[in-house]
């Protein structure tokens, strides 16, 4: 076996607060994972769990503030300036909003021009693969000369997945790539991102807070809460036999859409949580349970304000 | 909400000091030709350094400010150049007849300009283009010249109110009310066009917010939701334009002030600046660097009081 | 960070053309044309045509100053006072030193043109340079932030007259240093745009691509930042030949330098001898300045579409006949019923969009109907529509909402809240913004309550804390008493539900209630619902696109696509054996639950990924 693509060890972000001598505010507490080249790790949590940020950690979005992450066996932990450019042929992205993700003012060509051109890519060479990368993701030629606005939700997805494919990087970030994305879209788009990663080898990270969307797309998934990686392993394992008492209370959380099983799944949660509180008590003891680390707490007001700075 | 006030208010005082210290320090690079202007055209060097050196202005600028900052903390301004007159007990007078032009111009435009902003907002039709359209008059032309074109028709056509001078409130309240009523409308108009601007569109914006939406769903009424609710919201951008009028105002009425010989603050820097009376002029400096930071304080508060999310910070 | 889906739904008015484009030269058609349109659109404003050409002719007179007068500006004939408009070789007469008006007001024309390019280029260039780096920047912001708090603070025209001795009253280097003290307004608006722009995700994107700050800033955020910088200089301008011309009034400035607040001074002591002295320079100054505002607005208006219109807090508008009996009869067993409802809105050309187009719902007595579509269907229009607080843009066409034989439609804001609160109620779909951010939740519920009812004061407080332990809020003493960014998403959408079944409704509208909340909030909300429904026996319409929330929650479904119901049923039948193929479509994308990826990861060709 070769070394991992992504390996991250003890991982830690903290955001600096704005004001005099305020300690920063950590928002993943340590986390350990590995993502294999061409594989796809599914990261699942709720909101304030720190799913994003992990993911803006590899990217070099978000300040690491302990522990460390390689790719290919470099520390690229804080990479800056010109070695972190140098990374973006490797580490790409795809996020979840896909209108805030492509600027309004710039044609669709020349938004998956650009990250050709700073990598030095000659002009008619990177007009030529703009046309490959289009055809890739399933857009007629001529949306190259048409902006943003002219495209559907779903299309400017693909369009963004384009970008991301442009310099044949060998992972991928997607944070919830489809969940701004209508029903109808959604499936189609996830099916894009697997024949993608068939054709090119391309790992990604696939951040959401849908198992359903987790379940399709992942090899191994980790659940992630309040910035710590409660379980991590292969899909079947984690979604099916879920050890760690919070995957089990998420996954009986989202409904499924079919009213007689949803009807059997409320009643089974229901059936949990309560056994669980008297076991175990709230959910926060209860998620704690199986990882040794106390995690400093994070209240929704000290983590909107460190990320909104 | 007291350690807010009291944050603020160090970060006021730090800001004076700084500001100060700026204008000290570029009023410093004229000290020499002020000097040499008053001792007339026939100075020597020599007498120039001599005379630098009688009034400490030969010091290291840093220590001559800190001398002169120490002594403002004592009240101690020092005294003119040339009348000998002491500034601090000369400043109150002056500016007590720009507040008088001042205060009522401010607040007239406030309450014109709420009432016009809220109405527009949330009426429209005629009440908005009346608005609209004052707004834009207020802003199209240089006070300047409506101070002129008022005096020339009011005062010098029509002969209805006196061109110039300054009543004291004290001495004769209709002939005070006569000689600010120009001035004030000068101001006002100017004023009141900014913030009635300001005011529409705020109020249209909380207007548009899906928490309006909620409330007329719970049955809350139309004019509760409208100044209750909206105008609330929309209060602490208007407190802020206010201020920055006010500090506008008050600069403005230097202008004005010599329009209508005003014996005011303006026209005491005025004078003190065309002479070189350099006490004075760090005297002027201060109060109008004073001024506008204590505005800014004022307006912090008011707005820590208003919006219960600006208090963390 | 965003974890969830906020499927609004959004009305399908056509965009409004951003008017901005790519810094770059080698720019495709399209961004041109974008310019173009705002340009275009300048062309046929009148008001900015009239006003560039005032503008463009003061420009051409100006640079004339020394070719069309017979006398230079300052050439004093004592032979020649006062003489009147009309003179030969004094086309707007002299002034009491004998000085050509008519060459004065030229020369003026330049000093006011100079001031301004100076005046406005620094405070331009010092705005926009240091708004970018604080707006870009973060951890440089609190510093460049300060300094400009202090520029703010440095008093303004009196700090230019106390210079006096140090510019020697030049006006080029008074309105250099009037440049920076009026920085902080640009420096304000471009720090405030680029802080928005960088939030943008294509901004990260394009900083993961690998492209330096340099050009992020000048092809990503200048371009956006652009519209309203145009605005602010247009404005800035005018400010600065406005002080310009106040400063020479008072004497500040050489008098060798012709300037329009030096004739209105000179004429305005002449006023008894000849007004006409003073009502030149004032009516060119007057001319310019006002010139110079009105293109500013014309160019907002180009850049930045037209100005938000007034909101006035009304029943929805109705148009056109009712004509509801003709498609159904009214049900007695109903406690609401939509029949026929459609609902358009005015596109800019005139023509009304219709978005719901002829929707029947019925909905009974302690029953859940799921009312489900994709974004665009005109659900939540729907909805808004049965509660009568459309946008003030939407109007009715068509159509009867009838409650309790009552129709709602047509009904005045008034009568609408005799029933709001009381008989029909809504839970909105963003917790947060739907809470007033500066009353405390408390004064929120109490303010609600009593609009819904006569209870007393504390009767309404007793009420609202009962409320609040009844959405399961833990302590409801303190939640009573915090506003609403103390508490977390979750716990103020229980708060909303406390507001909105304060006043037992019969019928509850709920606007996908939990799409912006956690699966594991989600579920206890569901519960929170379900048990409130069968404890004041209410009838739930229930807006979604969640299948699993339907599943979970409704006893019927109405599938909407495209502003209209295809498909009506109990739950069972739908998902069992959906009819229309839309149902099926949607259906059938449900990623089903059992399906787990089973395909080894990719194998990877060493480079050969394209």
């Amino acid at each position: 076996m070769t070394a991992p693509l992504v390996e991250a060890t003890g991982l830690k972000v903290a955001y600096p607060v704005s004001g005099f001598r305020r300690p920063p505010v950590e928002i993943v507490h340590g986390v350990d994972f590995h993502i294999d080249a061409g594989e796809t790790l599914g990261i699942v949590g709720e909101s304030g769990s720190g799913k994003t940020t992990i993911g803006r950690a590899i990217l070099g979005l978000a300040p690491v503030s302990g522990g460390s992450i390689t790719f290919d066996g470099a520390d690229i932990s804080h990479a800056a300036g010109a070695a972190r450019r140098a990374l973006a042929k490797d580490i790409q992205v795809v996020f979840q909003d896909p209108y805030s993700s492509l600027n309004p003012s710039l044609t669709i060509g020349r938004t998956l021009a650009e990250p050709l051109l700073v990598q030095g890519w000659d002009k008619d060479k990177a007009t030529k693969r703009v046309l490959e990368l289009l055809d890739r993701v399933g857009l007629p030629k001529n949306a190259a000369e048409r902006l943003p606005r002219e495209f559907s939700g779903g299309q400017r997805q693909r369009v963004a997945i384009a970008r991301a494919l442009a310099p044949g990087p060998r992972l991928i970030i997607c944070d919830e790539p489809v969940s701004g994305l209508d029903l109808s879209t959604q499936a189609t788009v996830l099916d894009l991102f697997i024949e993608i990663q068939r054709d090119t080898g391309v790992a990604y990270m696939f951040i959401s807070h849908d198992l359903a969307v987790i379940r399709h797309i992942s090899h191994r998934v980790g659940v992630l809460f309040r910035g710590e990686i409660v379980e991590l392993g292969t899909t079947a394992a984690v979604t099916n036999d879920p050890q760690n008492p919070y995957t089990q209370r998420l996954l009986l959380a989202a409904p499924v859409a079919n009213p007689r099983a949803q009807r059997a799944r409320r009643a089974e949660r229901l059936r949990l949580r309560e056994e669980q509180e008297a076991t175990y008590g709230g959910l926060e003891k209860l998620a704690r349970r199986g990882i040794a680390r106390a995690a400093a707490e994070t209240t929704p007001r000290q983590f909107r304000k460190a990320v909104s700075s | 909400m007291l350690l807010y006030i009291g944050r603020r208010m160090i970060a006021g005082l730090v800001l004076f000091v700084v500001s100060s210290l700026i204008t000290f320090l570029l009023l410093s690079m004229s000290f020499d030709s002020i000097i040499a202007s008053r001792l007339g055209p026939g100075a020597t060097p020599e007498q120039i350094a001599d005379m630098a050196a009688r009034l400490g202005m030969d010091r290291p600028v840093l220590i001559q400010y800190f001398n002169w900052l120490g002594n403002l903390f004592t009240g101690d301004m020092g005294s003119s150049f040339f009348t000998g007159a002491d500034v601090a007990s000369q400043l109150p007078q002056r500016i007590s007849v720009t507040l008088s032009v001042v205060l009522p111009a401010l607040t007239l435009s406030a309450i014109v300009a709420v009432g016009l902003g809220v109405w527009a907002a949330s009426r429209g039709g005629w009440v908005d283009k009346v608005s609209q359209g004052f707004s834009l008059l207020g802003n199209l032309i240089p006070n300047l010249l409506v101070a002129i074109g008022l005096v020339s028709i009011f005062a010098i056509e029509l002969g209805w109110l006196p061109a110039t001078g300054f009543v004291p409130i004290e001495q004769n309240f209709g002939g005070w009310l006569r000689s600010i009523i120009i001035p004030v409308i000068t101001i006002f108009i100017g004023g009141a066009a900014n913030i009635a601007n300001q005011v529409r569109g705020t109020m249209i914006d909380e207007l548009r917010k899906d928490y309006v939406r909620t409330l007329r769903t719970r049955g809350v009424s139309p004019r509760a939701i409208l100044l209750k609710h909206a105008l609330r919201n929309a209060a602490g951008p208007a407190v802020t334009v206010l201020g920055l009028t006010f500090i506008t105002m008050f600069g403005g009425a230097l202008i004005i002030e010599q329009v209508f010989a005003l014996p005011g603050f303006g026209t005491f820097a005025f004078t003190a600046a065309t002479s070189g009376d350099y006490t004075v002029m760090l005297g002027v400096m201060s109060v109008g660097i004073g001024l506008t930071v204590g505005m800014n304080l004022l307006v912090d508060i008011v707005n820590g009081w208003l919006n219960p999310k600006a208090r963390v910070y | 960070m965003t974890s969830q889906t906020t499927a609004s739904e959004s009305v399908a008015v056509p965009a409004v053309v951003v008017g901005t484009e790519a810094a770059s030269v080698d720019a495709p058609p399209p961004a041109d044309e974008v310019r173009k349109s705002v340009f275009h659109r300048l062309r046929r404003d009148p008001q900015a045509v009239i006003t560039a050409s005032i503008l463009l002719t003061t420009v051409v007179l100006g640079l004339l100053a020394n070719v069309l007068p017979q006398h230079g500006p300052n050439d004093v004939v004592f032979a020649n006072i006062n003489l009147p408009t009309g003179t030969p070789g004094y086309p707007m007469g002299s002034n009491t030193i004998g000085q050509d008006i008519f060459s004065r007001v030229l020369h003026s024309i330049n000093t006011a043109w100079v001031s301004a390019l100076i005046g406005a280029s620094v405070a331009l260039v010092v705005g926009t340079t240091f708004g970018l780096i604080g707006g870009y920047f973060s951890r440089l912001r609190s510093g460049v932030e300060w300094v400009f708090t202090v520029v703010m603070t440095l008093p303004g025209i009196l700090l230019l007259i106390l210079l006096m001795p140090v510019t020697g009253g030049d006006f080029r280097a008074t309105m250099l240093i009037y440049g920076f003290l009026m920085s902080p307004s640009v420096y304000r608006i471009v720090r405030n745009q680029t802080i928005g722009v960088s939030k943008e995700l294509y901004v990260d994107a394009a900083k993961v691509s690998g492209v330096t700050h340099t050009r992020i800033l000048f092809r990503h955020i200048l371009s956006v930042v652009r519209g309203p910088i145009i605005i602010a200089t247009a404005f800035l301008t005018g400010t600065a030949i406005g002080v310009q011309a106040g400063l020479a009034f008072l004497g500040v400035g050489s008098a060798e330098i012709p300037s329009f607040g030096a004739m209105i001074s000179q004429g305005f002591r002449a006023i008894n001898i000849d007004p006409l002295q003073f009502i030149w320079p004032s009516l060119f100054l007057g001319l310019i300045t006002a010139s110079i505002v009105l293109l500013g607005n014309a160019l907002r208006d180009a850049l930045e579409g037209s100005r938000p219109k007034p909101q006035k807090i009304s029943a929805t508008q109705t148009t056109g006949g009712f004509a509801a009996e003709a498609t159904e009869p009214a049900d007695p067993t109903a406690v609401l019923q939509v029949r026929d409802l459609g609902i358009a809105y005015q596109s800019p050309s005139g023509t009304l969009n219709e978005v719901v187009r002829g929707v029947n719902l019925r909905l009974r007595q302690g029953e859940t109907l799921g009312l489900v579509g994709e974004s665009g269907s005109g659900k939540t229009q729907t909805a808004f529509g049965i509660l009568g607080v459309l946008p003030l843009e939407a109007k009715v066409t068509r159509g009867s909402v009838l409650i309790a034989g009552n129709e709602l439609l047509g009904a005045s804001e008034p009568e609408l809240r005799q029933l709001r609160g009381t008989t029909i109620a809504y839970i909105p779909q963003e917790p947060m913004s739907n809470l007033d951010p500066v009353y405390t939740i408390g004064s929120q519920l109490v303010e609600g309550i009593r609009a819904a009812g006569d209870l007393t004061r504390p009767q309404a407080r007793t009420r609202a804390l009962e409320l609040l332990e009844r959405v399961g809020i833990v302590d409801p003493e303190r939640v009573y008493r915090s506003y609403p960014h103390e508490i977390s998403g979750g716990m103020a959408q229980r708060v909303l539900i406390a507001g909105a079944v304060a006043g037992h409704p019969k019928i509850l509208i709920a606007d996908e209630p939990t799409t912006a909340l956690d699966v594991t909030v989600q579920a206890e909300i569901l519960d929170l619902l379900r048990d409130l429904q069968t404890e004041m026996d209410m009838a739930i319409i229930m807006v979604t696109h969640n299948f699993g929330v339907v599943a979970d929650i409704c006893d019927q479904i109405a599938v909407m696509q495209r502003g209209q119901i295809v498909e009506t049923g109990a739950i069972d039948d739908i998902f069992d054996n959906p009819q229309h193929e839309y149902t099926q479509m949607l259906l059938d994308s449900i990623l089903d639950e059992d399906t787990i990826r089973q395909d080894p990861p990719a194998v990877v060709t060493q480079g050969a990924s394209t």
